[in-house]
């Protein structure tokens, strides 16, 4: 009897156990939901006082009540893509070194160290852009490129240093590491037979390279860099430090400019009217519903290639 | 019988020995294979056949500690010897592999073109005509001509599998390694395979594994027997199977191992 009654007490145990993990494992969607409720009802005066013109203009006056959020949406959005120009095919070809050409133990130092990029505190980022990299274009890169391609919108201005290119650079790099490990995992997963049926075709290394492993990999590759542009979308410290924080729409890549994110970190403590705040909330709705679509689309695209690999 | 003795040799493999990290998998293998017949290498898992074949395109070089010794001689040339470009030699002497493998993310087209391409050939005309000569000497123009622009992945394992072989046949190789090409095909398939073989072998040269003993001897002109690295015998295919002088021959395709 004892031990009938000793078993059934584990058997409740586990019983509690199944619930606690289920409250969890449920809690956490919810709190997706609830975070998303909840930028919705507080914004929801600026929705209603602007409507899509939100959208699409970009005055941000405070004092005379007049929010936009277009400016912003250009800052976030150009200063991810200069990152993934920059980082994608960096990310990449390293990637690509580590899984094909490296020796395996030259791959795992070299894998450890990239992915310790992520580890670097995003503030740390900053002060580095701040002090090292903002310095480096203002007295080298930009002149430079205003010389030999300042026939180009992209490189006019006066070098400022703080920008939309030290944004990019720094965002660049930030990504690398996500780019660089999904990738790995992407070509890891192409099976050998690929390769040595390019070989067998009179492929050299890199052809094998191009035609057994980045083209099979390419959906997969595609969902990296979709990953990495999720991150840099919604990067906020080290952006907010070096580009500048002006609310402008300029074609050089020189000028400063300010992200969704930056003027949140910058405007949320000194935002005393309840329309400046609606404004901000907003601005971080618009955010939040962004790197949701572009993180999902790059789950979408990593899970198919793995899926269409499986499959065969 | 006495027609094979008459064509010329084509690849002369002599005295070849191959390991991988130190083991070895080949002992001094020699044998001749004939311009324009098939023939057909048999023996139990481990015995070494594949590695044979993938060192006569030395594709058994690029596994990480591996190596070759000995020579293969093809058109008047070692081809194992350091001044021949494996990339170039393996235009010449092209490979189907066990497992149907089309590049997943090309057409059926661009398949068949891929080894052309990477060739430097460009000319659409010209690869429209290799497109629909080798689907044809493969057999499998008349099931794909409509949908050449479809993924070769959305073809049937069989249809794959001739995808392959017309992939290997549009650099016009002089010779053709099979290496145990129907072994993950259904019997249908299987014979619609060698029957092509049987065709095929006007225009090239085959030498294909197999662990199936009634394929090679349906298909083939002359087979060698392998075991634990080692030619045992190497014959006419009707001679082997009928007539076999090594006592291990026997027992291997009587059924009493392997």
């Amino acid at each position: 009897m004892k031990i009938i009654r000793k078993r059934r007490d584990i058997h409740h145990g586990d019983r509690y156990f199944y619930f606690l993990l289920k409250g969890l494992a449920s809690g956490l969607p919810l709190l997706l939901f609830l975070i998303a409720a909840f930028l919705l009802k507080a914004s929801w005066p600026t929705i209603n006082e602007f409507g899509a013109a939100f959208l699409f203009t970009q005055d941000w006056d405070p004092v005379g009540e007049h929010f936009g959020v277009l400016a912003f949406a250009f800052g976030t959005i150009v200063s991810s893509l200069i990152a993934i120009a920059i980082g994608a095919p960096l990310s990449i070809f390293t990637a690509l070194f580590l899984t094909e050409l490296a020796s395996s133990r030259v791959a795992k130092v070299a894998g450890f160290l990239v992915e310790m990029l992520a580890a670097i505190p995003s503030v740390v980022y900053g002060l580095w852009g701040i002090f090292v990299l903002a310095p480096i274009l203002r007295i080298h890169v930009e002149p430079f490129l205003g010389k030999t391609l300042g026939f180009l919108p992209l490189f006019q201005g006066p070098p400022y240093g703080v920008g939309m290119l030290a944004a990019g650079i720094v965002l660049a790099i930030m990504i690398i590491p996500t780019i660089t490990s999904v990738s790995r995992e992407v070509f890891r997963s192409v099976p050998q037979s690929y390769r040595e049926a390019a070989m067998a075709l009179g492929a050299t290394r890199w052809e094998v390279m191009r035609i057994a492993v980045l083209k099979t990999g390419s959906t997969g590759i595609l969902g990296a860099v979709i990953l990495g542009l999720g991150r840099a979308l919604g990067e906020t410290m080290a952006v907010t430090m070096v580009i500048g924080n002006r609310a402008d729409i300029s074609a050089s890549l020189f000028s400063p400019a300010q992200t969704m994110s930056s003027v949140i970190a910058n405007e949320y403590a000194e935002a005393t009217s309840a329309t400046h705040v609606a404004a901000l909330l907003e601005i971080g709705l618009v955010l939040f519903l962004l790197t949701f679509i572009v993180n999902s689309l790059a789950r979408v695209f990593v899970w198919r290639a793995s899926l269409g690999r499986s499959a065969r | 019988m006495n027609t094979t003795e008459l064509r010329e040799t084509l690849l002369d493999v002599r005295n070849l020995h191959a390991s991988f990290g130190g083991i070895a998998a080949l002992h001094g293998i020699s044998l001749s294979v004939i311009a324009n017949s098939v023939t057909a290498i048999i023996g139990p898992s481990g015995c070494g056949k594949s590695t044979f074949i993938r060192c006569l395109n030395r594709l058994h070089e690029e596994v990480p500690g591996a190596t070759t010794q000995g020579e293969v001689w093809l058109d008047g040339q070692d081809i194992l010897s350091a001044d021949v470009d494996p990339v170039t030699l393996r235009r010449k002497i092209g490979m189907v592999f066990q497992k149907p493998n089309p590049f997943p993310a090309m057409s059926i087209y661009e398949n068949v073109v891929a080894g052309l391409t990477l060739a430097g050939v460009r000319r659409r005309s010209v690869l429209n005509e290799v497109v629909e000569k080798t689907l044809n000497l493969a057999a499998l123009w008349d099931e794909v001509k409509d949908k050449l622009h479809h993924p070769g992945s959305s073809l049937s394992g069989g249809q794959q599998q001739r995808l392959c072989i017309a992939r290997a046949l549009a650099i016009e190789p002089r010779v053709l390694l099979m290496d145990e090409p129907t072994s993950a095909l259904d019997p249908i398939s299987t014979a619609r395979i060698e029957e092509l073989i049987g065709e095929l072998k006007r225009e090239v040269t085959i030498v294909i594994v197999t662990h199936n003993m009634q394929q090679a001897a349906r298909i083939s002109d002359k087979t060698g027997f392998f075991l634990l690295g080692e030619l045992v015998e190497f014959t006419d295919t009707s001679v082997l199977f009928t007539a076999p002088k090594d006592p291990r021959t026997e027992r291997y395709i009587t059924g009493r191992f392997g």
